[in-house]
């Protein structure tokens, strides 16, 4: 075990950024950010997500120096950094509206940064130019910011955190005022500058999808508290609780309580009388009450059932046709809110309303979560 | 339903949808029309017709003109080489006794005297010998009463005094006047005062203004930055002086800083200095109490401006490297302009017009252009000379406006 950590910790590079036991009120009383600790690797994409009030903005605030943590510590590589002025901390930011300065265009937004570091002049024409190429804003030196579209601007707010060059950038829901299709294309546009630049990325959003895409980590904060930090697929599959659950993607909870645990397979009683084996979550020993959950694309019928599969019966409430595929909202134990998603290819015959079915769910897509 | 699909299908002829439409437009303008008549009314009745009539005072020439229009017409004719003939002189006798014991005269003679001092006694002394007895020609009987109608001079002045109207008092207001030749020449120096007290309105309004800026451009900044508890109780301490009356105020500034008064006991008493600072009656008494008058007038703009400047910007600025101050000096103080060009121009049109203050804490040098103006209507009841100052004033009002809008109105809505 001892070796297995030292090993661990040679193979992992030191962190770029790392919070350490941070807490931070805002009036005395009410933690918003409660002990965090939190390691972002140099040159990840890392996604900080979580409802809102989730003390996203106020974990990005004090990263930058605007706001300082009422306890603990924040290193900037190998340095303590909760006493350094932001202006000191070389940090690129893009705010929620931008926050391009309106009194200026667009060359003279990004000249800003290199002017205040005594760039030579030459040398701040080149990296504007090609700060602007990157955003493929070439061209639009002259303009003011009320003169460029959401889109524009969003792309200018971006080059202006990226053209001084900065190890680490801060993006506080950045395409949160994009329409959908712009915001799909901007988190495209902003990966790709992150995978050919190779620096730290930090995004703040609350959306679950943006974070899905964009993120090589992301972590889901809740009431100031990390409930998960992992790659989108592992909290995808393998949600560590509850919240992180349902936050995250479309989910099914099936309330119940657990009978008896044998390995990592827990044996969970549902409400109708229906014992079901469950891969164990979080959930607690034998007794305590437990959230079944199981992504709507896992739900089968039964004839495409595996030998381990659970069988449960379900009557068809409603079935919503979406061209691809079908959703099905059925009434299983108890839930009524429960839905399976397919596609239509795989139904040879659509169930009416109710209809009963048998489901099949796979133990290892069933998750025993603590209530 | 079926009613509503009829008119949408119903073809609509292009010039009835047009009439429509004008209908409509029509009855939207006759409402705004109404709501604004009695704003229009009032702005007429109160601002452009007393200002027009300033404007026709500052030129007009009514005494001589209205008093003696057959001679004056008679002096159209007139070479100017000699004295005019005998007609011109019987005129002037006939009109000159037909308003001797009326005001007629006595105004003709303070306008005269106004051109040329003197002259009053001239007219005054013809008026009390006339009429003329009878038999006696008229050239004559009028140059036994005084020798000054026999200098073609005098007949000058009196031709040049009997225009509709007259340069002499805008002149005179901006210290010129029109020699014997009729070349405009700078006043003898006893009567050029008014350049210098225009300078020293300017002066004083910039002054005032300037110091309004500097105490009110952080007290703004503050109230914009404070949380809103806070910020009101600031306001209305801001506000606090439009609750008493100027001349309360004014009363308030002698007490505290007449020369026993709280301030003056105040250094006195804790030795900064020995006798007492005369603050009153001087240009400093007037400087305190117009600053705290005009103060408001600066914050407020300034205020509003401030309030809609998001703080990001200055993170933002900090975030790209900039230390605060300089990103304070190079992001937020230019978003600010609008409300400093507009509370600099409020101060400073407020200032020039400034009377009450100047005239209580100040002394006589410490008057502004408007105490020549009250004292022209009030005291000598020379309204031409009143309204010239006036057009004087307010020909430099709109030339800084002009100013203003050319240099810090436009940019700024381009910004926008
Ligand atoms: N300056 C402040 N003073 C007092 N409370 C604050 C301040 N800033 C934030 N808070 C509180 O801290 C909590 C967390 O705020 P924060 O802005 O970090 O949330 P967030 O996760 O970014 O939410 P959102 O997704 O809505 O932006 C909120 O309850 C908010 O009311
Ligand atoms: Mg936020």
């Amino acid at each position: 075990m001892a070796t297995e950590t030292r090993q661990a910790a040679q193979e992992t590079p030191p962190a770029h950024v790392s919070f350490r036991g941070v807490q931070k009120t805002y009036d005395g009383e009410n933690l918003i950010v409660r002990n965090l600790d939190l390691d972002i690797r140099r040159g990840e994409f890392i996604t900080l997500l979580g409802p809102s009030g989730s003390g996203k903005t106020t974990c990005l605030m004090m990263l930058a120096g605007f706001e300082t943590p009422t306890a603990g510590e924040i290193r900037l590589g190998d340095c303590v950094i909760n006493r350094l002025p932001p202006h000191k901390r070389n940090i690129g930011m893009v705010f929620q509206n931008y926050a391009l300065f309106p009194n200026m265009t667009v060359r003279e937004n990004l000249r800003f940064p290199l002017s205040v570091r005594k760039f030579s002049a030459a040398e701040i024409d080149a990296k504007v130019k090609r700060a602007l190429e990157m955003v493929q804003l070439g061209g639009f030196e002259n303009r003011r910011p009320a003169q460029l579209s959401g889109g524009q601007q969003q792309r200018v707010a971006l080059a202006r955190a990226l053209v001084f060059e900065p190890q680490l950038v801060l993006m506080d829901e950045p395409l949160g005022a994009l329409d959908k299709q712009l915001r799909e294309h901007m988190q495209l546009e902003i990966k790709h500058i992150h995978q050919t630049l190779g620096i730290t990325f930090v995004f703040v959003t609350h959306d679950q999808g943006e974070a899905l895409t964009m993120s090589d980590r992301i972590a889901v904060f809740n009431h100031g508290v990390i409930q998960q930090i992992d790659v989108p697929e592992v909290l995808y599959e393998k949600p560590a609780n509850a919240f992180v659950a349902s936050f995250i993607g479309e989910n099914n909870a099936l309330s119940g309580r657990i009978d008896s645990r044998t390995g990592d397979i827990v044996s969970v009683l549902l409400p109708d009388g229906n014992r079901i084996a469950v891969s164990a979550g979080d959930a607690g020993g034998p007794g305590s009450d437990t959230l079944v959950s199981i992504r709507p694309e896992r739900v089968r019928l039964a004839r495409e059932r595996a030998p381990r599969d659970n069988l449960l019966r379900a009557t068809v409430l409603e079935h919503i046709y979406l061209g691809d595929h079908v959703r099905l909202r059925m009434q299983v134990a108890g839930c009524d809110n429960f839905t399976m998603k397919t596609p239509i290819s795989r139904l040879d015959r659509c169930p009416a309303a109710g209809e009963h079915v048998d489901l099949a769910l796979a133990p290892e897509h069933l998750l025993a979560l603590a209530a | 339903m079926t009613a509503l699909c009829e008119t949408a299908d119903a073809p609509i002829a292009p010039r009835a949808l047009k009439r429509r439409l004008r209908h409509a437009e029509r009855r939207r303008n006759l409402l705004f029309a109404a709501l604004i008549g009695p704003l229009a009314f009032f702005v007429l009745a109160s601002f452009i017709v007393p200002i027009a009539s300033l404007l026709g005072k500052s030129i007009d020439n009514p005494e001589v003109h209205g008093n003696l229009p057959q001679t004056l017409a008679l002096l159209e004719d007139w070479s100017g080489d000699a004295l005019p003939d005998d007609a011109t002189f019987a005129s002037l006798a006939h009109e000159l006794t037909q308003a001797a014991g009326t005001p007629a005269v006595a105004n003709i003679a303070k306008r005269l005297n106004r051109e040329q001092p003197g002259t009053r006694t001239l007219v005054m002394r013809t008026a009390r010998g006339l009429p003329l007895p009878e038999g006696t020609p008229a050239r004559e009987g009028l140059i036994q009463l005084d020798a000054r109608w026999g200098e073609t001079q005098t007949w000058h002045l009196l031709r040049n005094a009997g225009g509709a109207f007259t340069g002499f008092y805008l002149l005179s207001a901006v210290d010129r006047t029109v020699d014997a030749d009729g070349n405009i020449v700078a006043s003898p120096p006893e009567e050029a005062v008014y350049l210098d007290v225009l300078k020293r309105t300017f002066v004083m309004s910039i002054v005032v203004t300037a110091v309004c800026l500097l105490l009110g451009f952080p007290l703004a900044y503050l109230m914009a930055t404070l949380p809103a508890r806070h910020a009101n109780l600031l306001m209305i301490l801001v506000l606090l002086p439009f609750w008493t009356s100027v001349l309360v105020r004014v009363a308030a500034w002698i007490v505290l800083l007449q020369n026993e008064g709280l301030i003056n006991q105040l250094l006195m008493w804790t030795g900064v200095t020995e006798a007492p600072v005369q603050m009153l009656f001087n240009r400093f008494g007037v400087y305190v109490a117009m600053v705290h008058i005009l103060l408001p007038f600066m914050v407020l703009p300034l205020y509003s401006v401030m309030k809609g400047i998001p703080p990001a910007y200055l993170r933002a600025a900090v975030s790209l490297g900039c230390p605060p101050l300089r990103s304070f000096w190079r992001v937020y103080f230019p978003l600010t302009l609008p409300g400093i060009g507009a509370g600099a121009l409020l101060v400073f049109i407020l200032c020039m017009g400034y009377y009450i203050t100047p005239a209580l804490l100040g002394g006589p040098n410490d008057q502004m252009i408007s105490y020549f103006i009250a004292f022209y209507t009030n005291q000598t009841v020379n309204w031409g000379m009143a309204s010239a100052l006036s057009v004087v004033l307010l020909a430099a009002t709109l030339v800084l406006y002009g100013f203003y809008v050319r240099y810090l109105g436009t940019p700024n809505t381009d910004a926008r």
